[in-house]
């Protein structure tokens, strides 16, 4: 039976989030983008609001269940406020998430507990590699499987948090598949590189991570010594970055049309003028499309439908050309003036692009 | 909860009107469409049957027959069963939809806006032997999207109780099968009172064989040729007085052409179906033409490593889902009583787009092979964009969309 509703317990969640979103995030976000910092005290805020916690199972001293439909109506919650504070207050899932998804009952027992337990930690993982056409089936990172150790070698960027990480979980390629790892803090061979510079997030510090002969035993490979499928991974982040694209591209929409009811132009409002006004019913109807199209790919998710990475990627395929043309279009409605640092839609623009590089930085 | 699952009973439905499609509409689209204005009476006969064996005229919308006690518990999806079977028909071929007895604008007026007795009067003739056909004509020479220049008149004759109507509509869908070829009918929009502006229009009921009332064009259009398109005239012709549908005084609302207005909240997501189908047939048929010459296409790759043929048909599902995912939560919305104003243009607006860019692109990508009329590609092609077109163009539907998104009247954004 279709329904497009989202339940009582979602919509209390979205609730809860937006008011987050609108009087943390939003209000911070731009002060954050300019000093590059997020201060922990608006990120732990966010880790409160408990939506890792609550859609993790009680043995892992969670409080529910995990459901990726949720997760993308959260996460395109979160994003409305600020895409860089959403990914941030969201970073541990990158750890935990995954190895909830594909490890072993030992590691989740090991692994788990400590994250959500405790304060917000900067849990972390490692996927991305600076090329052109990073691929996450077909990476440079290697992993080698030496005994009881697995070797990793390799050059990784855009990792969150990375300096001050507790722990994070690795990616590298293994004789032709893509392998995570949970390589503990300090652990030796690890460099942490540079803070990246980017055009957008410049809230969230991103760093280049190094490793050279990492030698890390082979009960850390995720699932364990035989290791996992990789593929619902990918199907979970697609998702979940789908859903911030859309959180992003509300945002840009609905300050648009604020500021087009506002705004006298020849003697009527910007929005009255049909070439403004078609802009914005194409951005609302775009975004309204392929929302949906995002919420059935986390359905399938959940249900464990066949096609559910395939139709992950198509949310993605389409979130990011949406969120690009929305954002580009706000900043046009906006004028001259959507082009000054006064306006966030600026920043929009720029983190909008940024969802043709992202992969791996959030997760459902 | 958020659910993306078929209702079984749509499901099980689809899979007959498949049937219907492959086997009656796909092997005679071809010539159906060279030769223009036949009627493709096999189907329709076929059609009429099937439709009545079902227990009636299940193409129109709100047929509240579906409703029996006990049924409570499920919600209503009577417009999302109807969106299924205009997808699959429409991936058949759109203009031998338009040829379905029975199921078209008029009655769906009648439903609508009628008493109870008009829709026994005007609605059983659907259920006797031969097929019946309705019209619906609103659009005249110099009024298309701007409705309310319509010039029609109705006047009444209180000496006999008779309304006389006068005038010229165009562009009328059906209008040779529902006057000519049936005893159907056409519910003809007209004004009482010209001086009213939009608050004097109403429609009417005209019956085949009505004095008065003449077919006087068939148009040769670009698609769905399979669908008569045709002029009616009037010239003092007089109906009987319980023709009219709404009321017959002249109110300084507009309450009688918001009727017909909230209409197209179903009937445009209708046209997004059409659309939809079209659009399914061509990537289906796009895809099946890669993988026989050894295309496979890599789900999954990052866009830089994708061939640009690669990316184009992952765009089109892309577009091909989320106009569907979007022209079916606008019917839910209607299903479930939700006002729906905007969802619904939002759909015929998008739909509209993608089934254009789709075609388009299709008949591109297939080089020489898809400009042929070996395969039915160049026909959606041409049969695509009309649903862009009819019941409110593009504009008209981004017009309507914005106005819901930005709280304005249509005073403010015209
Ligand atoms: C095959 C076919 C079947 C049809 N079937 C029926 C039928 O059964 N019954 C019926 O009543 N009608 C029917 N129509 C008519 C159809 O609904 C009209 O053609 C349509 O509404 C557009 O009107 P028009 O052709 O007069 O274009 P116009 O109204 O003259 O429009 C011309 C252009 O101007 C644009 N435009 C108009 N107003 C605005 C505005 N305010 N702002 C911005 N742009 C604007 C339009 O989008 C269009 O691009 C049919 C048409 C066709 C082609």
């Amino acid at each position: 039976m279709y329904s497009f509703k989202p339940s009582e317990e979602q919509q209390m969640l979205i609730d809860a989030i937006k008011r987050y979103a609108m009087d943390d995030l939003r209000a911070a976000a731009r002060e954050a983008e300019e000093e590059g910092h997020l201060p922990a005290d608006l990120v732990e805020k966010g880790w409160e609001l408990g939506y890792l916690q609550a859609s993790t199972p009680e043995a892992y001293d969670g409080f529910g269940e995990r459901s990726a439909v949720t997760g993308a109506l959260a996460l395109e919650e979160l994003a409305y406020g600020d895409l860089a504070g959403a990914m941030a207050v969201m970073t541990p899932a990158l750890f935990a998430t995954p190895i909830l998804l594909a490890g072993s009952e030992a590691q989740k027992k090991a692994y788990i507990p400590p994250v959500i337990e405790m304060e917000w930690k900067p849990f972390t993982a490692a996927l991305m590699e600076q090329k052109f056409d990073f691929d996450p089936n077909d990476l440079t990172t290697t992993a080698t499987i030496e005994g009881d150790t697995i070797v990793i070698n390799g050059e990784k960027s855009y990792v969150p948090y990375a300096a001050d990480a507790e722990a994070m979980l690795v990616y590298a390629n293994l004789n032709g598949a893509t392998q995570a790892v949970i390589v503990p803090k300090e652990t030796t061979g690890v460099a942490i590189g540079e803070r990246q510079k980017l055009l957008g997030l410049n809230a969230l510090p991103f760093y280049t991570v190094s490793f050279q002969n990492v030698h890390i035993p082979l009960e850390n490979r995720l699932g364990g010594t035989e290791g996992h499928d990789f593929a619902q991974i990918v199907a979970a982040s697609n998702v979940a970055l789908a859903a911030m694209a859309i959180g992003v591209s509300s945002a840009a929409l609905d300050y648009a049309i604020e500021y087009a009811k506002d705004r006298d132009v020849f003697g009527v409002k910007v929005a009255q003028k049909q070439a403004i006004a078609f802009m914005i019913a194409e951005m609302g109807t775009t975004i309204e499309a392929i929302r949906l199209l995002v919420w059935e790919a986390a359905w399938m998710i959940d249900e464990g439908k066949p096609d559910s990475s395939k139709q992950a990627y198509l949310a993605l395929s389409g979130a990011m050309d949406a969120v690009m043309m929305v954002t580009d279009r706000a900043v046009q409605i906006l004028g001259g003036h959507g082009y000054i640092r006064e306006h966030p839609v600026e920043m929009w623009m720029r983190n909008g692009r940024g969802f043709a590089a992202f992969n791996g930085l959030a997760i459902v | 909860m958020i659910d993306f699952e078929t209702p079984k009973p749509i499901e099980q439905l689809n899979n007959v009107v498949e049937t219907v499609a492959v086997n009656m509409m796909r092997p005679v689209s071809r010539e159906m469409d060279e030769k223009e204005h036949a009627i493709p009476w096999d189907f329709i006969n076929f059609m009429h049957t099937a439709v009545k064996s079902m227990g009636g005229t299940s193409m129109t919308p709100d047929s509240d027959k579906s409703k029996k006690d006990g049924e409570e518990k499920h919600p209503p999806i009577g417009y999302q069963r109807l969106a299924h079977m205009v997808e699959m028909l429409a991936w058949g071929d759109a203009g031998m939809y338009l040829c379905i007895p029975g199921g078209m604008l008029g009655s769906a007026a009648v439903a609508a806006s009628g008493t109870p007795e008009q829709k026994k009067r005007f609605l059983s003739r659907f259920m006797g032997e031969k097929p019946v056909f309705d019209a619906m004509a609103m659009t005249e020479p110099q009024a298309g999207s701007d409705t309310s220049a319509i010039r029609s008149s109705a006047v009444l004759d209180e000496a006999t109780n008779e309304w006389v109507l006068n005038g010229e509509k165009i562009f009328v869908t059906a209008g040779q099968k529902a006057l000519i070829e049936s005893d159907g009918f056409v519910v003809v929009w007209a004004t009482i009172d010209p001086a009213a502006g939009r608050g004097g229009m109403r429609s009417f009921v005209v019956e085949a064989g009505t004095p008065g009332c003449k077919v006087t064009k068939q148009e040769h259009k670009l698609g769905i040729r399979a669908s008569d398109t045709v002029s009616i005239v009037f010239q003092d012709c007089r109906i009987p007085f319980e023709n009219i549908l709404g009321s017959p005084t002249v109110e300084k609302s507009t309450k009688g052409f918001k009727g017909a207005m909230a209409t197209f909240d179903a009937t445009r997501p209708i046209i997004a179906s059409q659309a939809v189908g079209i659009a399914r047939a061509t990537v289906e048929l796009i895809k099946e033409e890669l993988a026989k010459n050894g295309v496979e296409i890599r789900y999954g790759l990052p866009r830089q490593k994708l061939t640009s043929l690669e990316r184009d048909v992952i765009d089109m599902e892309v577009m091909l889902r989320s106009a569907w995912l979007l022209t079916l939560k606008s019917l839910w919305m209607a299903d479930n009583k939700i006002h729906n104003p905007k969802e619904a243009s939002m759909a015929k607006v998008y739909a509209g787009d993608i089934v254009v860019k789709i075609t388009q692109k299709a008949v591109e990508l297939l080089g020489p092979l898809g400009y042929t009329r070996e395969l039915l590609l160049e026909k959606w092609f041409r049969d695509a964009k009309i649903t862009d077109l009819y019941e409110g163009t593009g504009q008209i539907n981004r017009m309507v969309v914005a106005r819901n998104m930005l709280g304005y009247r249509g005073s403010q954004l015209r």
